[in-house]
């Protein structure tokens, strides 16, 4: 049994996006202050704190969850991958990055990286999802920029992609 | 925006777990995918002094058909259910309701019994027990107990546990619904919570129709079978009012019966 009493500080540690992590947290510490704040990990955005928005998601052991409704205590010996473990060395973008960029699947960015997770979970399960079932995913998060077309357009674009097909006729941003 | 100071603890087995709640009673909370938990801790609607984490408890993570009933373990998430490769043909109702709870990435940590232990008026999951007739199994220092879902879901957000009491199970009847089903809600958004949901079955020729998000827990009604379109319209349209409904920002409560009256029709086709 682990037990940690009220306002004990204990020492968090992890594996976070491939490297062993470390850092001292509260039982209240919310994983995402904890990433952001204790650890420096800022590409995990924050917005509403009760699981709405959807930009805080992370990977936790392969899974795309909330990262503000998970206790940084909860993720003691497992495996946390954030956003910054998707560009690959010397900031390559990955497949599913590139075709963001090229959908203009984001203007300010700030409810990117939680989308960006929920997709890197949900293609790995489903590589060949319909126009639906993305939207569907897209659900779990609130875009205020871009109003979702380029979003969508990017997720088929990105999975036709990883799945090695070329690209269709037509226009890039058709959703 | 975030939670009070609280104790964790993580035990590692069931018994454990009825121990520290027979020891802290109402003091304590049980945590299970926090899908509801979390929000509340961090907008201070609840104030534990421990939190019991069963989330990642290997004894509670079991699916089975066990007497009858698809038994679902209290750390089983709504994704592992749904992924379950018998659903469809053990719980065909549950197939079609669990995809509406919220959504992708919360069903991926959300337990299905932690939505029972909950109990929102409007979620699908206590709609889905109290239609099909099934049972929460329930464990403390003193024993175990089964109370059917009609007994266990009291009202808004209130159930007949007892605070020293862990859920360990949810148990749906196999096969309820085979015969039928159909199930739909309205939401703002797919994932959203409902404004008003409403599932069917048939059950040995007669049609059960179960409303969530108009009282404050989910009410149901019996068709018989071989009864007139006119009879059924007036049965229904009773039902909508002894439902009664609430108005909130999202609906107001002729707008939730008005939806009772115009979903069910088409939930009970689709179910007969
Ligand atoms: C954005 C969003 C949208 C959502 N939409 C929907 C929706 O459309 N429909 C819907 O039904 N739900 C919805 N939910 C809530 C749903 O995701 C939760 O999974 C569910 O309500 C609670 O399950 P949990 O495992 O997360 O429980 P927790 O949040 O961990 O616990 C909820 C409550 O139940 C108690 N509890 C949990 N497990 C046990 C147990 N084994 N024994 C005793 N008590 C227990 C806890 O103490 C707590 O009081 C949504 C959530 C979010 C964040
Ligand atoms: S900050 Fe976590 S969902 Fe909004
Ligand atoms: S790009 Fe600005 S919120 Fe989505």
């Amino acid at each position: 049994m682990r037990r940690i009493e009220r306002d004990e500080i204990v020492s968090v540690s992890f594996e976070l996006n491939g490297k062993r992590a470390a850092g001292t947290a509260q039982p209240r510490t919310l994983l995402s202050d904890f990433l952001r704040q204790t650890l420096g990990a800022t590409g995990t955005h924050v917005g509403c704190e009760h699981g709405v928005c959807g930009c805080c998601t992370v990977m936790i052991d392969g899974v795309a969850c909330r990262s503000c409704l998970t206790l940084a205590v909860q993720v003691e010996g497992r495996r946390v991958e954030t956003v910054e473990s998707l560009a690959g060395d010397e900031d390559r973008l990955n497949a599913l990055q590139r075709a963001f960029n090229k959908h203009h699947a984001l203007q300010c960015g700030f409810c990117t990286p939680g989308i960006l997770m929920s997709f890197t979970d949900y293609l790995g399960r489903n590589p060949k999802p319909s126009e639906d079932e993305v939207r569907e995913v897209l659900g779990g998060h609130i875009c205020r920029c871009t109003g979702y077309a380029g979003l969508v357009a990017a997720v088929l674009d990105a999975a036709r992609e990883m799945r090695g097909e070329t690209e269709p006729e037509g226009e890039p941003h058709a959703a | 925006m975030k939670p009070k100071s609280f104790a964790y603890v993580r035990p590692d087995s069931v018994e454990e777990a009825v121990d520290l709640l027979a020891q802290h009673g109402e003091d304590a909370r049980i945590i299970a995918g926090g899908q509801s938990l979390m929000a509340m801790l961090n907008l201070r609607l609840v104030e534990p002094s421990i939190l019991v984490d069963i989330s990642q408890l290997k004894e509670l993570s079991e699916i089975g058909v066990r007497d009858g009933a698809v038994e679902v373990g209290a750390s089983v998430t709504q994704a592992r259910l749904l992924a379950w490769p018998e659903l469809k043909a053990r719980a065909p109702f549950i197939a079609l309701a669990l995809p509406w709870v919220g959504h992708f990435q919360t069903r991926n940590r959300g337990t299905v019994c932690g939505s029972i232990a909950h109990a929102d008026p409007s979620s699908e999951l206590p709609l889905s027990l109290r239609l099909l007739g099934g049972e929460v199994v329930l464990r403390s220092k003193k024993g175990s107990r089964k109370v059917k879902a009609e007994a266990f879901q009291q009202g808004l957000l209130t159930t007949a546990r007892r605070p020293d009491e862990l859920i360990t199970a949810v148990r749906f009847p196999v096969g309820v619904g085979a015969e039928g089903a159909g199930f739909r809600e309205v939401a703002r958004r797919h994932g959203d919570f409902a404004i008003v949901a409403v599932g069917a079955v048939k059950v040995a020729g007669s049609i059960r129709v179960a409303v969530g998000g108009v009282a404050d827990r989910p009410g149901l009604l019996e068709l018989p079978a071989g009864g007139s379109e006119a009879e059924r319209r007036q049965a229904i349209e009773d039902f909508a009012w002894e439902l009664g409904g609430y108005d909130d920002i999202h609906a107001s409560a002729r707008y939730r019966r008005d939806l009772v009256r115009r979903l069910a029709p088409i939930i009970i086709s689709e179910a007969a």
